[in-house]
């Protein structure tokens, strides 16, 4: 195991550590690393202009996670109540999407949406005869693209917990005069709440950092906090800002990570609390 | 209408709906692949001619040798570095938490991350950039997929077989090799088969530790590139090649793992 431990320490940890050192470091004259101790790269992030990039990431990412939770559950939930013999063919196929090559999945979009792509296409096919509609390069486009290519793994967090869903809980709130709508909310929706928390951080976490689904599907013109630390490292030169910019990345993760934590040890207590009392 | 049918149509509605979502796309680019015109406007007819342009195309096919070579080697050095992780992990029930994180960590760090570490400490060293800092790379997120197949399969395996066949006066080589390497194997290949695809598909890294120059252009940057330019229908026929390779690999790799559930 040392081989394996030392390759990871010497590729992983180290270069890691590197990144975190140089966020603490002043550009050079010439695009180097000059090496004097300084603040100025953090104070960088919080300035209005990367701060709105972080905000609008932010804002992109969360739309996008909330939608693939929503369509995510409902597949799950949809999934996990078809005949059991079914089900591993259902999720088979819903996660077959997510182990093709992510670029692929995007160009995918782009045929959809472009000007003269199927969208258009069928627009005019129903006798739609104007300007054909501008969808890609757009922020709805990004989020399309995010949902599409994490969809798979919220359906599977979320069917792992929905499947071993007593259905007599159900059955229980139901006789005791619970509606369907009650039931969801106060006891299925409580106990799922670990794999709706566990989808919903891998699409975000995937999404904020992202810069390949911006990069393509939102056009040139289109910046999310991944395309941010791209440019400092292979266009601006900035490296040392462009290692900032990644360690708030790294801490909005962890945060998130967190949350997520937090989340699921409050519904296993409400769960167990419930079960008791 | 009575509630169990408004209810198994409200299910087979929605299954549906999401079914359409994730595959429409991917279908009609695969049809458009074989697209005579070319053309997303209209369908003039089947022709495999894209195909033949691929194959004529030295780019795409320097780039997918590039891609085939980084992914093999650093699929057997994971493999390899990975299995013998796995099994030094388990056999000693070190669950410490520093070597959790350790064998964790490249599995949640964004990848953009990682690539521009790798970036920074390689022209540190004033390295070179090739393949060999792309399989250097690769190695590290490869090595972590195969150790937590393994790990999962050496979940339940008996660790007094081992006991008995050293008693026996086996020794550790032969012992790994008869007893321990059988049980686990299905689990290996199934890591290394999860370890090419990840490592074919895998762009970003590659992208930051190539260094300058077409010579160490893998197949996902070589895409990335003529995505960019906008569609073509040579894309579309490299994306159908490239999705079948990395589905039936996957599938393969599934396959095993679920020999492995059923044991």
């Amino acid at each position: 195991m040392a081989p394996a431990l030392v390759w990871l320490a010497a590729l992983m940890v180290i270069p890691c550590a590197l990144v975190l050192a140089l966020a603490f470091f002043r550009r050079g004259i010439y695009g180097g690393i000059d090496y004097t101790f300084t603040l100025e790269n953090f104070g960088l992030v919080f300035d209005p202009l990367y701060a709105g990039i972080f905000l609008k990431s932010a804002r992109i990412a969360g739309t996008a996670t909330l939608i693939a939770v929503v369509i995510g559950y409902a597949a799950a939930y949809a999934i996990a109540a078809a005949p059991r013999r079914w089900q591993p063919v259902f999720l088979f196929f819903a996660v077959l999407p997510f182990w093709s090559n992510y670029l692929i999945r995007t160009y995918a979009w782009i045929v959809l949406l472009n000007r003269e792509g199927l969208i258009t296409q069928l627009l005019r096919w129903f006798g739609y005869t104007g300007e054909p509609p501008s969808m890609l390069y757009t922020e709805g486009a990004v989020i399309a693209g995010l949902v599409y290519n994490y969809l798979p793994f919220v359906i599977l967090a979320c069917y792992a917990p929905l499947s071993r869903l007593n259905p007599e809980l159900a059955e229980a709130s139901r006789d005791l005069g619970a509606s369907a709508i009650t039931t969801f909310r106060r006891v299925i929706l409580p106990l799922t709440v670990p794999g709706i928390a566990a989808g919903a951080v891998f699409v975000f976490v995937l999404s904020i950092g992202n810069f390949v689904t911006p990069a393509l599907l939102g056009g040139g013109r289109f910046q999310m906090i991944g395309n941010l630390v791209y440019d400092q490292f292979l266009t601006a030169n900035d490296w040392p800002f462009g290692a900032a910019l990644a360690m708030a990345l790294i801490a909005i993760m962890l945060l998130v990570l967190m949350a997520q934590a937090m989340a699921a040890n409050r519904a296993s207590g409400r769960a167990a609390g419930g079960a008791n009392g | 209408m009575n509630q169990p049918l408004a209810r198994t149509l409200g299910m087979r509605t929605i299954l549906t709906l999401v079914f359409a979502f994730l595959y429409i796309p991917i279908a009609v680019l695969v049809a458009l692949s074989f697209n005579e015109g070319g053309l997303p406007t209209a369908w003039s007819g089947f022709s495999l001619k894209w195909y033949v342009s691929l194959a004529h195309n030295s780019a795409i096919l320097s780039a997918a040798l590039n891609t085939l070579i980084v992914a093999v080697v650093s699929t057997a050095i994971a493999t390899l570095l990975g299995t013998l992780l796995a099994i030094g992990v388990e056999m000693r029930r070190q669950y410490g938490r520093g070597i959790e994180a350790l064998i964790f960590a490249p599995m949640i760090i964004p990848d953009i991350v990682l690539a521009i570490a790798l970036l920074s400490f390689f022209s540190m060293l004033n390295l070179t950039m090739g393949l060999h800092t792309i399989i250097l790379a690769h190695v590290v997120f490869n090595l972590a997929f195969v150790c937590s197949v393994v790990r999962a399969r050496l979940k339940s395996f008996d660790w007094s077989i081992v006991e008995a066949s050293a008693d026996l006066g086996a020794s550790a080589v032969t012992t790994f090799r008869r007893v321990t390497l059988p049980v686990i194997l299905p689990a290996v290949i199934a890591g290394a088969l999860l370890a090419f695809t990840l490592s074919v598909d895998e762009f970003i890294i590659a992208f930051f530790t190539s260094g300058a120059g077409r010579a160490s252009t893998t197949l996902p940057m070589q895409i990335y590139s003529m995505i960019r330019f906008g569609i073509t229908p040579e894309i579309n026929a490299l994306a159908t090649i490239v999705m079948a390779v990395s589905i039936t690999a996957l599938t393969l790799s599934q396959r095993l793992n679920r020999g492995i559930i059923g044991q």
